[in-house]
């Protein structure tokens, strides 16, 4: 089994609007793979397509190269789910819900169960109804985790969680990853997806607008560049890939498409170059221009 | 208090659909009582013959209140509506505080609230206000329903002012639970065993010589004697209280910590034995099955406890023929006939409300975590299922024995106790069709979860005025607790019965069926 999520063309309509719209999306086995786009583009919908919940309007979808919708609940015995907004029955305690999911998956594991109940510094003996929602959080968390499950479906697991326990599930989550489990991670903190994931997806109004590894994103995107000359700069402009370029007598600035650096600074050199600053693109910059409207990737 | 009224607008306009159903109900409970009584004694003599039964029967007193100005339309009004007007204007103050206090609290939209502009007490008394503009428009609308029917004005307003004033009462004793409980079911709980507890202390008062019944804000309301020499004074005990319990409740408002009540929940085991979706859905109902269980014991035991003494208060009447005598056969037997129809539409709500805690665990997204396991959707939907099934057995079976278990004692007639008794047990049938017409309902579209409340609400108005309407036969057969014999009037017929019971099983499986097929939310 190579793929684990592999979805194409996925559309879903709820009554006249549409949440996704030909969506595509990959997750080769032993991948954590990050699950990004601004808000109501459409990942939880996605989620919930994938465990059956709701039915997808066309497009393929498979999920152990299975129909997730007709075999729900014997694929679910390979996974284990943490909601984005996790809701628990007033009336449990953290530690019968965990159990009880628990049982329902299949079983988990004793050891690890206690292992993450500490880490997580979860009171199981809580009524679910006074719990926080980092809390809550944690219990959804602590039981999917405990779980012995070939994949992890995580949508937006750290939103409510402290720092200190945002540390603690990134551990945990390199722990997953060298037992070679998979997981999908929906986030919307980007320094968690880059010190965590492999590959991502970038998906907005409901298709996917860039997929692979940080890599090559980064490639696709633009690197800043500060210069001093030695004489006034001219035909910049006209540069491929050139844009933003602001000239003051011999300091121009501007921001050029990673792939034609090479040629800007070519040209550059032409000038006699003083100084040169270049900042490459940060994570932010990256996902600002997918997530904007206006710029189509 | 900054921001009340923009929330009390918020509010209003949010529950006018809700508001208007309650108001509406509760008149109408006043109004055909009026209506009723007129049809049901032709004459003033029978009248008269009917205020001797009542005051000589010990278990009518204490079901409805003591017997004053039998013999009038409005006395009749008042002692067969007050009690159970106080009881209905308790539950909507009820449900409107908790909607707006600890529900909101419970969801959250508290807090978006409290983030803008609003003082710490806006949201509390935006919600009392709520429930003053709702007792207020009842109690007008009560009495001037009941001017308008002819009957004596100060009498009219007393009864309205009764009504209003407890559901005052209630909605105070509602806000001082909200502070008080673990969540929002826990203080629904409270005030309705508060409601209850208000209505045996005056049915042992009003049996007795009266002391308890002025322990009870429902006794209040009676003491101030509607259509039979009005007396003013017992209302300021009730404003007296609301006043109190509304001082208690923002103390107690001062010391919580929004979210949770003033007892800290305490702590639950730290392991779980809970392991299948069959033990999940018990413990989620059981305390609900329960409930119902004593509630319909006791109805039935109110009822039974009545005894064969029901010629006199049946009248000669078309109306009361119609409701009491249908079917033909001796008064007794259609009298308790109709009694046993009765129960059965009381079980029925226990049915609908269990097949309905499967959409709750919908709406409230624990059924996406527990269907995201090795869980399937129809396994899920049928521990529930079976729990309503068997819940509702235990309920018709609880309400059978009390109507057997009261009639015996009162009559020592152990025999006919044991007919009424099995007469009853037959509508467990119907009662399920209706959860059947839920489950059905809300598989198709989660949306539609209510039809069985409509069902039975019809099922109630056939059973009531389906005769005196001269509805068609085949319209009220719509109702399948109208389409079974009406034992022990009419002998039994197990055709329609097992055809109804051949219906729930299509029903559940149409039901599953659907759900299999469309989204969960
Ligand atoms: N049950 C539903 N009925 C109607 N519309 C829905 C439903 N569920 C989701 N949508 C719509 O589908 C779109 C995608 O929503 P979705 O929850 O998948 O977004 P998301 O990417 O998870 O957003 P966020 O980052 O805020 O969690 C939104 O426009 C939302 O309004
Ligand atoms: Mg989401």
């Amino acid at each position: 089994m190579d793929t684990v999520i592999d979805v194409s063309g996925l559309v879903k309509r709820f009554g006249r609007s549409t949440a996704l719209d030909g969506l595509d999306l990959r997750v080769p086995a032993g991948e954590v793979h990050g699950f990004l786009g601004p808000n109501g583009s459409g990942k939880s919908t996605t989620i919930r397509v994938l465990l059956g919940l709701l039915r997808a309007d066309g497009g393929a979808v498979s999920l152990f190269g299975r129909d997730p919708w007709r075999d729900a609940a014997e694929l679910h015995r390979r996974l284990a789910y943490v909601p984005g907004d996790v809701d628990l029955w007033p009336n449990l305690s953290g530690g019968e819900i965990i159990d009880l999911l628990g049982r329902l998956r299949g079983g988990l594991d004793e050891s690890r169960r206690a292992d993450l109940v500490e880490r997580f510094e979860l009171d199981p003996t809580k009524k679910a109804r006074t719990y926080s929602k980092g809390n809550r959080q944690k219990v959804a968390l602590v039981a999917a985790l405990a779980a012995d499950v070939e994949l992890l479906i995580l949508d937006e697991p750290t939103s409510g969680l402290d720092p200190l326990m945002e540390a603690v599930f990134t551990d945990c989550v390199d722990e997953l990853k060298d037992a070679g489990r998979s997981v999908l991670l929906s986030s919307h903190i980007l320094a968690e997806v880059e010190r965590l994931c492999d590959t991502v997806s970038i998906i907005r109004a409901g298709r996917t607008v860039e997929s692979g590894t940080l890599a090559d994103l980064r490639h696709l995107t633009r690197t800043s560049i500060t210069a001093e000359l030695a004489a006034t700069p001219t035909g910049l402009e006209r540069l491929e890939g050139v844009h933003d370029l602001a000239v003051q007598g011999v300091r121009a600035t501007f921001e050029v498409d990673t792939v034609h650096l090479g040629d800007a600074l070519a040209a550059l050199g032409g000038f006699g170059v003083r100084s040169l600053t270049s900042r490459p693109p940060t994570l932010e910059e990256l996902f600002l221009r997918h997530y904007s409207a206006e710029d189509p990737a | 208090m900054t921001g009340t009224l923009t929330l009390l607008r918020f509010h209003l306009r949010r529950d006018r659909l809700m508001l208007t159903w309650w108001v509406l109900g509760g008149v109408l409970l006043y109004y055909s009582q009026a209506v009723s009584t007129d049809s049901l004694y032709a004459t003033q003599a029978e009248l008269d013959r009917a205020a001797r039964g009542i005051k000589s029967n010990v278990a009518f007193i204490a079901m409805a209140g003591p017997a004053r100005a039998l013999d009038t339309i409005g006395g009749q009004v008042a002692w067969q509506a007050a009690a159970f007007g106080a009881v209905v204007a308790g539950l909507m103050s009820m449900f409107l505080v908790v909607r707006h206090t600890r529900a909101e609290e419970e969801n959250g939209r508290d807090e978006l609230v409290r983030a803008a502009v609003v003082g710490r007490y806006a949201p509390v008394a935006a919600a009392a206000l709520v429930v003053v503009v709702a007792n207020v428009l009842l109690g007008s609308l009560v009495a001037a329903s009941l001017l308008s029917y002819g009957l004596p004005g100060a009498g009219s307003w007393a009864l309205g002012l009764a009504a209003a004033l407890a559901g005052l009462v209630f909605g105070a004793v509602a806000l001082v639970a909200v502070q008080v409980a673990e969540g929002s079911r826990a203080a629904v709980g409270m005030t309705c065993a508060a409601i209850a507890v208000a209505y045996l202390l005056r049915a042992v008062g009003d049996t007795g010589d009266g002391a308890l019944s002025w322990l009870s804000p429902i006794g209040w309301g009676q003491s101030m004697r509607p259509y039979a020499d009005e007396s003013w004074r017992p209302a300021l005990l009730s404003v007296a209280a609301v006043v109190v319990l509304a001082a208690v409740a923002v103390r107690l408002l001062d010391r919580r910590d929004l979210g949770s009540g003033l007892w800290a929940t305490r702590p639950g085991p730290g392991r779980g034995r809970l392991g299948s979706s069959w033990g999940l859905a018990w413990r989620l109902q059981r305390g609900s099955v329960v409930g119902w269980l004593v509630g319909l014991l006791l109805g039935g035991l109110a009822f039974g406890s009545i005894g064969d003494d029901v010629g006199d208060l049946v009248g000669d009447s078309s109306f009361s023929q119609d409701v009491f005598a249908q079917g033909g056969g001796s008064i007794v037997d259609s009298f308790y006939a109709t009694l046993a129809v009765m129960l059965g539409l009381l079980a029925a709500g226990f049915t609908i409300s269990s097949v309905l805690r499967l959409r709750g665990e919908e709406s409230d997204h624990f059924a996406e975590l527990l269907l995201s396991t090795g869980l399937s959707r129809r396994r899920w939907a049928v521990s529930h299922l079976a729990v309503a099934v068997i819940g509702t057995v235990a309920v018709v079976a609880a309400g059978a024995l009390g109507l057997g278990l009261g009639f015996a004692l009162v009559t020592g007639d152990v025999g006919t106790a044991a007919t009424f008794a099995a007469a009853a047990s037959a509508y467990v049938v119907p009662a399920l069709v209706l959860g059947g017409v839920t489950t059905l309902a809300w598989s198709l579209r989660s949306a539609w979860a209510r039809a069985g409340w409509v069902l039975l609400v019809f099922g109630l108005v056939v059973l009531l005025f389906g005769a005196t309407l001269q509805l068609p036969g085949w319209l009220m057969d719509l109702s399948p607790f109208n389409a079974l014999a009406l034992v022990p009037a009419e002998s039994f017929s197990p055709g329609p019965w097992i055809g109804q019971a051949v219906l729930v099983a299509v029903l559940g499986i149409a039901g599953i069926a659907a759900l299999e097929r469309r989204d969960i939310d």
